[in-house]
């Protein structure tokens, strides 16, 4: 039976991941262990000796599904950048790829697809070390992890396609400091949406990282709407289906012009 | 004399160094709006952190004064701007200039000497930093987080960290083989992000990592820093300064000897 | 297969008004070494990369291995193997991994893989390396490499373009030695390059390309006897000397003349007694060589130019 080329891709960044492991256990499990012990535990002292709960839950249970699909996010975000670009202009291993049985576009589906699934691990990490903490009241928590992963997909769909067209990384600085970082910060993921300016709040909808945090907030609290969910899904779905109709073309574009 | 060069190198009157220098503005004057995009970052994080996360938590007790909580973290994200500043100039800035554009090739090709290109990347780095911190020290005033005259030793304060991270960012790149080994500079900055008392105050730590993080380098920019804005000033801050004045020194004296090494073998 | 590995048919490639290919026409026999000759900016990459099918042709007709690049990419790319310009090997990875993730996107069992790579590595001399990274190699050894990844699929037909440039001579000449193997092996090979010692080395037949067009075709004793004579003379000229003058001096002792920025090349079938007369004219003998006619004069002729240009 032959692996579809698709999943080609995915083995080969698996082997890139194995071979690289120290940096990537680092941002994988002990990072965001971190930052939930910090910003979790540390700073939820704080709230809870202020404010009590932040939308009926303690702060710990609001922001770990927060940090846990933000951090998808920026681990797709760096990975669609940088390293698309390396891989058709420095290091040029795309066009190797491209000149076997697999397509540009298998090529370009494979990269999101492996990028879903490092989240997902992530995701998954991140899901044990908050349950460890208490930060997971309800058994729905494991859906959190393919929130993040299609949270994740969104993203590197949408950047890929953006960053295979490019041949300089100036503007890379630009995105993250412009785009991903007010993403994470102002995404539901530290303080409540609500707390915006009203005239701001509806710009949230915008964000694909506030839906990707609701749905995994939903799961790991376990109280949810079933309309709600499906919206936010259908939102992802929808970024992945831009990403993918430009991402498709501007690969074949850019690999075999 | 010397002995105030090695500290404040970008004090400098010695001009070889500011040659680097000018190299750097010329690099940047292409890219300005890169340069410009430096100035969102803190202040997202002060919007964020201080504002949103602020109105969660209330206000703190510090040295004494009852202070809003943005009051309260303000000067903690002063000073990780500083080091995170200090730092991507001096490493992954740094080493693509050494390992892939070559750009020390040729100005030690000149009459430049290894000493100065770390010194002109410090003060480059510096300089950079200082017109950033400014700016957030000018926000901070517009909040009215500026609570005491000592605030205007904020900014040499904020300069000394950059020189501090400046010192081991250059010392330890001259050591990395390739981009694998940033992940190192990710693991130390990350913990130092989080545990220098940048969030909450170091009270609520257990009392074994408090211990610790008294030792730990950012912690100490930190402290310099909240207590400049909030008027709350103690002689142990004297330990803290030299703590950040010996990080770049020593990191500075390594730097160069290592630069000479690696470019001139 | 009876037909041929490659044949186009009046094919065009343009990158919007820019034409890089246009209107060639060749057939690549099996078991031939085909080479594309010409200097760089010519279209030889570019017909290169139609053939790999890693370009759609923009006109005309192009069959590899008797299927239709439009239609059978991948099932082309299956089974070719393709040593690019640029090296493009896998930086995050260690020499082993290169061959064991390059052979799975060709689907080829892990198994056979290994048995495989472990063949080539050391056909391409580089058994000892096979736990190193790829950066620390030097430039020949990663385009070693490169040949022996091409391989892994066991590929009928090999494109190489521009296999030895950038190389040392010693590089060179191993690299060389390796692509007679495939040759005596049966493996059909397809290379482009602008050194004319490298095609007349390694083709079979070549094409001459220049300005995107085909403008000779041959093997390389062919296309030197139909075109060239048998010998050339060169007279290097003092820096001081008029070009102009002493071309038209020198012009009635040889067959044809090209004059060149510092010498002028004469043409003829007698070398030394061209030499001889030219130097009883007060010409010094340390500034007037004989030498056989080769590729390069070929071009030179045909386009007016010298290769390396």
């Amino acid at each position: 039976m032959s692996t579809p080329p698709v999943l080609r891709i995915v083995e080969r960044e698996a082997l890139v991941f194995a071979r690289l492991w120290r940096g990537i256990a680092f941002s994988t499990f002990v990072a965001p262990a971190l930052f939930l012990g910090a910003i979790g535990v540390g700073l939820g002292g704080l709230v809870k000796a202020h404010t009590g709960a932040v939308d009926g839950l303690t702060y710990l249970d609001f922001v770990a599904p927060g940090l846990l699909v933000a951090s998808a996010m920026q681990l797709a975000a760096s990975e669609s950048l940088w390293p698309v670009l390396g891989g058709v202009k420095w290091m040029r291993q795309f066009h190797g790829v491209v000149a076997t049985p697999i397509s540009p576009g298998q090529l370009y589906g494979g990269f999101v697809l492996w990028t879903a699934l490092r989240s997902m691990l992530g995701a998954a990490a991140f899901l044990l070390v908050a349950a460890l903490l208490g930060a997971v009241p309800s058994a729905w928590g494991v859906l959190a992890i393919p929130a993040a992963g299609l949270c994740s997909a969104a993203f590197c769909a949408l950047l890929a396609a953006y960053s295979i067209k490019l041949d300089s990384d100036l503007s890379f600085p630009m995105i993250m400091r412009l785009g991903v970082l007010p993403l994470f910060l102002f995404s539901g993921t530290f303080f409540p949406v609500s707390q915006l300016p009203s005239g701001l709040r509806p710009l949230a909808l915008f964000s694909p990282l506030w839906h990707g945090v609701e749905l995994a907030r939903d799961a790991t609290t376990g109280t949810f709407d079933v309309a709600p969910v499906l919206a936010h899904i259908a939102v992802l779905v929808a970024c992945i289906a831009v990403g993918a109709s430009f991402g498709v073309r501007r690969f074949s574009r850019r690999l075999s012009p | 004399m010397t002995a105030t060069l090695r500290i404040l190198p970008f004090l400098s009157w010695r001009r070889r160094p500011w040659r680097l220098v000018e190299r750097n503005v010329l690099a940047y004057r292409r890219i300005w709006y890169i340069f410009l995009s430096g100035f969102a970052e803190p202040l997202l994080f002060l919007l964020s952190i201080g504002v949103g996360v602020g109105k969660l938590v209330g206000d703190l007790h510090v040295g004494g004064h009852l202070v809003e909580y943005r009051t309260f973290v303000a000067p903690g994200l002063l000073a990780i701007a500083a080091m995170n500043g200090s730092l991507l100039d001096t490493t992954f800035n740094f080493f693509v200039k050494m390992k892939y554009s070559h750009t020390y090739d040729g100005v030690l090709a000149s009459p430049l000497t290894p000493r100065d290109v770390a010194v002109g990347e410090i003060t480059w780095a510096l300089l950079r930093g200082a017109a950033y911190s400014a700016a957030f020290l000018l926000t901070m005033l517009a909040f009215g987080d500026l609570r005491s005259w000592w605030s205007l030793l904020a900014l040499p304060g904020a300069v000394l960290i950059g020189f501090g991270f400046a010192g081991v960012g250059l010392a330890a790149t001259t050591f990395m083989r390739s981009f694998v080994d940033f992940d190192y500079v990710n693991m130390a900055m990350i913990p130092l992000f989080l545990f220098s008392a940048t969030f909450f105050p170091l009270a609520r730590y257990p009392a074994g990592l408090q211990a610790v993080i008294r030792f730990t380098p950012l912690y100490q920019g930190v402290v310099l820093e909240r207590s400049f804005v909030i008027g709350d000033l103690h002689w142990t801050l004297l330990a803290n300064a030299a703590y950040l004045v010996a990080m770049g020194v020593i990191g500075l004296r390594i730097a160069s000897r290592r630069i000479g090494l690696l470019l001139q073998p | 297969m009876s037909g041929p590995m490659v044949a186009a048919r009046a094919l065009t490639k343009r990158f919007g008004a820019f034409v890089a290919v246009d209107g060639v026409d060749f057939e690549i026999e099996p078991g031939e070494a085909f080479g594309f000759l010409g200097p760089n900016g010519a279209g030889k990459t570019s017909t290169m990369r139609m053939i790999g099918c890693v370009s759609p042709r923009t006109a005309g007709e192009l069959h590899v291995l008797g299927l239709d690049p439009a239609h059978d990419g991948p099932d082309i790319r299956a089974r070719l193997g393709v040593v690019p310009q640029e090296d493009n090997l896998d930086t995050e990875l260690t020499v082993w991994d290169n061959l064991m993730i390059y052979g799975r996107y060709f689907d080829l069992p892990r198994a056979e893989i290994r048995e495989r790579a472990a063949e080539l590595l050391e056909f391409v001399n580089l058994s000892d390396r096979r736990d190193s990274r790829v950066d620390p190699l030097s430039g020949g050894m990663k385009r070693r490499l490169t040949i022996a990844r091409s391989l892994l699929n066991r590929p009928e037909l090999l494109l190489l373009d521009e296999p030895t440039t950038g190389l040392d001579p010693q590089a060179r000449h191993l690299l060389w030695d390796r692509l007679y193997q495939l040759k005596r092996s049966g493996v059909t090979l397809v290379l482009t390059t602008h050194y004319m010692d490298e095609a007349e080395q390694l083709c079979d037949r070549l094409v001459i390309m220049d300005n995107a067009r085909i403008v000779a075709e041959g093997s390389p004793r062919r296309l030197i006897a139909d075109n060239v004579t048998r010998e050339v003379v060169e007279v290097r000229l003092p820096i001081e000397a008029d070009l102009d003058f002493e071309a038209a001096r020198l012009k009635r002792f040889g067959d044809r003349i090209e004059p060149l920025a510092d010498r002028v090349l004469l043409y003829t079938d007698d070398g030394d007694a061209t030499a001889a007369a030219i130097m009883s004219e007060g010409f010094e003998a340390g500034s007037v060589l004989v030498r056989r006619a080769s590729l390069e004069d070929v071009f030179l002729i045909l386009t007016g130019r010298s290769l390396e240009d």
